[in-house]
């Protein structure tokens, strides 16, 4: 199909020994994705969508954490290298941004320094030209007078600016992915967009591919190409962006969208919510995670759906219902209005 | 940054003044304290007593009697000391001085470097058994009483292991100027100077450590890691720099506090005869002028290293830098 990945994981399993028990943060999850290309991950809190990409950059130090799985970048086993060969990947084939710009950057050093700092340890290159490089990337990142704010401290830019230098940074060497864990969950919503289109033109410009996780359907529907929806450590329904937003399998996935405010409908009473709670990592249910909050539970739903492709277009989905049911429960869950007009 | 440096001398300047001022109230002042009849010796007529009241400038206002005793220490440096007449105090405190600070630098330079050691292998061993077991060497350290260590040394090196080859080298109890025999100046001080960074050794360890498991934890530690860099370039830039904020503070006081004279009861156990031990006879003999003095000395070199401390805070932290 797609041309060969840059990135695939596979049967990716991370758990952590705590004192009540194990608990399975990932519990199988596969991804591939192709150069240049964006998907979007999305899931709620806990539901193990950054600690899955924090695992492929091998950035989990807790020793108590226990990996199975693999994860194949330019065909090499990133679980299987030594402590310098993923040093190599990190920083230089795949980078990263975090959610939080005010603590993601040291506050004792100049974030010129900082970006430097990145280029150094993967590029033979002098001093000099490596302040240049981090000028001219503030600059792309659209940092006025870069020149003079590249010596200036973290504490003295705003938490958008500061967004905008972790991008810089990450971007400083060229990487072939870059992973942005819910790069603007902490911002300004104005903010948000800004850099949201940034990293919209930027990937582009650099011709990197983007991971992008999220819990906000919102900001995947403007930027992924592709989307998983995790829920309880496994992905649950996989697929274009066209596929999870036109034509959603996975009741979980409807209860997202059905819970999003939209300008484009009549005004609901009630902003729609997902009912319960997510079940607890450490004893999770024998069947469907998300069975105990589904509206159209039946008796199958005691058995673990498995992640399957039924309609043979590329569109996964892990529940039991019938696709030909699904039509009409969706429209249920995701427009409740609807049928408060009806009756 | 030079007003910032004006305003810190304008404000130590305060701080002395109020101290001198302390002492000399609870020092020549508090009521039943009569320095004349300390000096006069026993059952002195009252003319004497008028005589050396005279002498000292006792009679006079607080304020010129207060000028005159700040003049005697830093304008004419002549102050006499009370229990041994004829002897200059300032000079006495000048050549009391070099001890101590020997005493103190060659302390704070194995507990700075010993701590930094222990607190970042016990970092680096949590979850192994090595950790706790280093901190509770480091309590050990921490309750064990500088006196008792002390002489717990001096039996062990001066006598019951003496004749052995593990401390022949150790030399009598007492000071050796530098100057004058560098070598034994070291042998010296080998053993004081172990004794008294034991303690700070596993303080600044217990709190390095602490510092170094919060900071590990911080977000810029994850992006530094993200980056590419080594493990060893992300604890030496990256978390141990901020992981010392703390220690730094603290180095500065204790070691200003130490200079000072809280040395006292490691220059006892070991007959060093520095600021603190004159302190301490001065204090047995209510040797007023020489308290006095030692105060003033004391406190100038607190201040001090307030001072430097803020300054290498500033230097640290860029936050608090002033604008």
């Amino acid at each position: 199909m797609s041309p060969e990945p840059l990135l695939e994981v596979r049967d990716l399993k991370v758990s952590f020994r705590t004192e009540d028990g194990l608990i399975r943060a990932v519990d199988g999850v596969s991804l591939s994705l192709s150069p240049g290309e964006t998907l979007g991950i999305v899931g709620e809190s806990g539901s193990g969508k950054s600690v899955t990409m924090m695992s492929v950059m091998r950035l989990i130090t807790d020793p108590n954490a226990r990996f199975e799985g693999e994860v194949l970048y330019k065909g090499r086993d990133l679980m299987k290298l030594g402590q310098d060969q993923i040093r190599e990947v990190r920083g230089a084939g795949i980078a990263m941004i975090f959610q939080d710009p005010m603590t993601s950057l040291n506050p004792v050093y100049r974030v010129g320094w900082q970006i430097e700092e990145q280029i150094r340890e993967h590029e033979q290159i002098s001093k000099q030209a490596a302040h240049a490089r981090a000028i001219d990337l503030l600059t792309a990142v659209g940092i006025p007078q870069a020149g003079d704010r590249v010596d200036d401290y973290p504490h003295q830019f705003s938490g958008g600016m500061r967004q905008r230098v972790m991008i810089a940074m990450a971007l400083s060497c060229n990487p072939d992915i870059l992973i942005a864990d819910e790069p603007t969950t902490a911002l300004d919503v104005t903010i948000q967009a800004q850099i949201l289109n940034l990293i919209k033109k930027l990937k582009d410009d650099f011709d990197t591919a983007v991971v992008l996780i999220t819990h906000d359907m919102g900001v995947v529907a403007d930027l992924a190409d592709r989307i998983a929806v995790m829920y309880a450590g496994r992905i649950i329904e996989k697929g274009s962006r066209r596929d999870i937003f036109y034509d959603p399998q996975h009741p979980y996935t409807w209860g997202l969208l059905g819970s999003i405010a939209r300008l484009d409908r009549p005004k609901p009473r009630r902003l729609a919510a997902i009912p319960g709670q997510p079940p607890s990592l450490l004893r999770l249910p024998p069947g469907c995670a998300f069975g105990d909050r589904c509206a159209h539970r039946f008796a199958r739903c005691d058995e673990r759906p498995d992640l399957l492709d039924k309609t043979g277009d590329g569109h996964l989905d892990a529940c039991h219902l019938d696709p030909r049911q699904k039509k009409d429960l969706r429209e249920t869950t995701i427009h409740p209005e609807l049928i408060e007009e009806a009756t | 940054m030079l007003t910032f440096i004006l305003r810190r001398v304008l404000w130590t300047a305060l701080v002395m003044f109020v101290i001198t001022v302390i002492v000399f109230i609870i020092f020549f002042k508090t009521p039943g304290v009569d320095p004349a009849r300390a000096l006069a010796g026993r059952s002195p007529n009252a003319q004497t007593l008028a005589e050396i009241r005279a002498q000292l400038g006792l009679n006079r206002p607080f304020p010129i009697e207060y000028g005159i005793m700040m003049k005697k220490i830093f304008i004419t440096r002549d102050l006499v000391s009370y229990s041994n007449q004829g002897v200059l105090v300032i000079p006495e405190i000048g050549q009391a001085a070099p001890a101590t600070l020997s005493l103190v630098f060659g302390a704070a330079l194995i507990w700075v470097v010993m701590a930094i050691a222990v607190g970042i292998a016990a970092a680096l061993l949590r979850g192994t058994i090595f950790d706790p077991l280093l901190m509770i060497v480091a309590l050990v350290g921490i309750s064990a009483p500088v006196f008792w260590v002390g002489q717990m040394a001096n039996m062990i090196s001066q006598s019951t292991l003496h004749g052995t080859f593990l401390f022949s080298w150790v030399p009598p109890l007492g000071y050796t100027p530098f100057p004058q025999d560098p070598l034994l100046w070291f042998k010296g001080l080998v053993i004081p100077w172990i004794t008294l960074s034991l303690l700070y050794i596993g303080f600044y360890g217990r709190v390095l450590r602490a510092n170094l498991l919060e900071v590990q934890n911080e977000d810029y530690v994850r992006t530094a890691r993200a980056k590419g860099i080594s493990e060893r370039r992300v604890l030496a830039r990256h978390t141990l720099r901020t992981s010392m904020i703390t220690f730094v503070s603290l180095f500065g006081l204790d070691f200003g506090a130490l200079v000072a004279g809280s040395t006292l009861l490691t220059e006892v156990v070991f007959g060093i005869h520095g600021v603190g031990y004159l302190t301490w006879q001065a204090f047995t003999n209510l040797d007023l002028p020489t308290i006095m003095a030692t105060t003033v000395y004391g406190a100038f070199f607190i201040v001090l290293a307030n001072a430097v401390v803020d300054i290498a805070y500033a230097w640290l932290d860029p936050r608090i830098r002033p604008t």
